[in-house]
């Protein structure tokens, strides 16, 4: 069962041009998940990613 | 009343326990959802409605999540579940249940993993249609994956009958002093074979999924099959005692830490037309850096000056940076934004943004 049902995952920047969150569809809506163990969201993202299931995209040009 | 010690016969410990802050559950009289009241349409897992509560949900039908007001004397509300689409035969890997996560950090007094180690008593008022013998589980992950299955049994049908399950202590299972999960509780109710296959651990045990649900309950193999609980309680000792009431305002309190959804959007500058850069404060420190998510529509911010300015359909574009008692990001989707110019959000009912730091 996977608890958290994410269909894509996309980084956003901070005002530098560094990576600073993840913007994922999760149960087709959007969040914005911060780059945080600790957080549910991010761990299951990475536990995707590990797993060969999602690829987090790079930022949009001018994020 | 002196409190040298507590000799009624409610009370469980003669070592005197605390009289308050008892429950280790948060929000088990169902009183808070700031989720919302109502999820139709439900065949994922997730938070739904009352907060702190999840459900595990695999492949096994379609549900309504409810914060009821079907409840017993004495309580408010339930946490309900009503099945509308049914699976009378669910694959082995299917699953369905109810759920809390507690803090490893709020466990540290049952002194797992020492000689001292507690024992615990689980009280809580269940409805349903379906009767029988159900399963219920404490997963504690931390060290060394182990746990708890208990059975108890349901006599009658849509009735609120009052349930007590005994817990032993652990003196092997040590529970980490941080803000990850320490007890996961399952109150499960349906499943496919992979998790009825096993008998109940009623000793501390190397997890094992066959012993999950032994005592497979059935809940969701036809149309309008419910389940609720309510005055869920969680507390040291050998005892149920009578569920520890707090107000509305202690609960939320309690549940902010966990999910926060707020009509404070914050205070920035517009970046362009569109995009307004803001930062926001928590009320409380949250357990972790949080998700955020839109949560409402027709956000309103203002300059104090001119008209207030719109985003009938607001997203937020990133997070620059966040903690566990501020964020700070870009809102996107406004018209008519002066670059350059400071807005601050104008509270409304719409003006919603969630930050979510569940377990």
């Amino acid at each position: 069962m996977n608890e958290i049902n994410i269909t894509s995952a996309k980084y956003g920047q901070d005002l530098s041009g560094n990576n600073s969150c993840v913007i994922a569809i999760i149960d087709n809506k959007s969040f914005v998940v911060p780059l945080e163990p600790a957080n549910r969201h991010y761990a299951a993202i990475m536990e995707m990613v590990d797993a060969g299931t999602l690829a987090i995209a790079e930022a949009d040009n001018g994020e | 009343m002196a409190l040298t010690k507590v000799t009624t016969g409610t009370i469980a410990d003669d070592s005197i326990q605390s009289l308050k802050n008892r429950n280790l559950i948060i929000n088990g009289a169902m009183q808070v959802a700031q989720r919302g009241t109502q999820e139709t349409g439900v065949t994922t897992s997730g938070y739904k409605t009352c907060d702190r509560w999840a459900i595990g949900l695999g492949n096994l039908g379609t549900w309504t999540v409810d914060q009821s007001t079907d409840a017993p004397n004495g309580f408010s509300n339930s946490f309900k579940v009503t099945c509308t689409t049914a699976d009378a035969s669910p694959a082995a890997s299917d699953l369905y249940l109810l759920r809390q996560r507690i803090e490893a950090q709020n466990l540290q007094h049952l002194a797992f993993g020492t000689a001292d180690a507690k024992s615990m008593t689980l009280s809580f008022w269940v409805k349903s249609n379906k009767t029988g013998s159900a399963s219920w589980v404490i997963r504690q992950s931390d060290n060394s994956d182990k746990m708890i299955s208990k059975s108890y049994t349901i006599n009658s049908a849509d009735t609120w009958e009052y349930k007590t399950i005994s817990i032993p202590a652990d003196t092997a299972g040590v529970i980490n002093n941080d803000n990850g999960t320490g007890f996961q509780l399952d109150w499960w109710l349906n499943s496919g074979s992979d998790f009825t296959g096993g008998s109940h651990a009623t000793t501390w045990s190397t997890f094992d999924n066959t012993r999950r649900n032994p005592s497979n309950l059935g809940v969701g193999g036809a149309v309008n099959d419910y389940f609720a609980i309510t005055g869920v309680q969680l507390e040291v000792g050998d005892v149920a005692t009578p569920f520890e009431h707090e107000s509305y305002a202690e609960t939320l309190q309690k549940c902010l830490r966990y999910y926060y959804k707020t009509d404070n959007l914050g205070v920035g500058v517009g970046t362009n037309s569109t995009s307004i850069n803001v930062r926001t404060s928590f009320n409380v420190f949250m357990r972790t850096s949080p998700t955020a998510s839109v949560a409402g529509t027709n956000w309103e911010v203002s300059d104090d000056y001119s008209a207030d300015v719109t985003a009938a359909t607001p997203t937020i574009g990133t997070t620059y940076t966040v903690s566990n008692s501020s964020w700070r990001g870009r809102l996107e989707g406004f018209t008519g934004l002066g670059t350059g110019r400071f807005y601050g959000c104008k509270p409304s009912s719409t003006s919603l943004i969630a930050f979510d730091a569940e377990l």
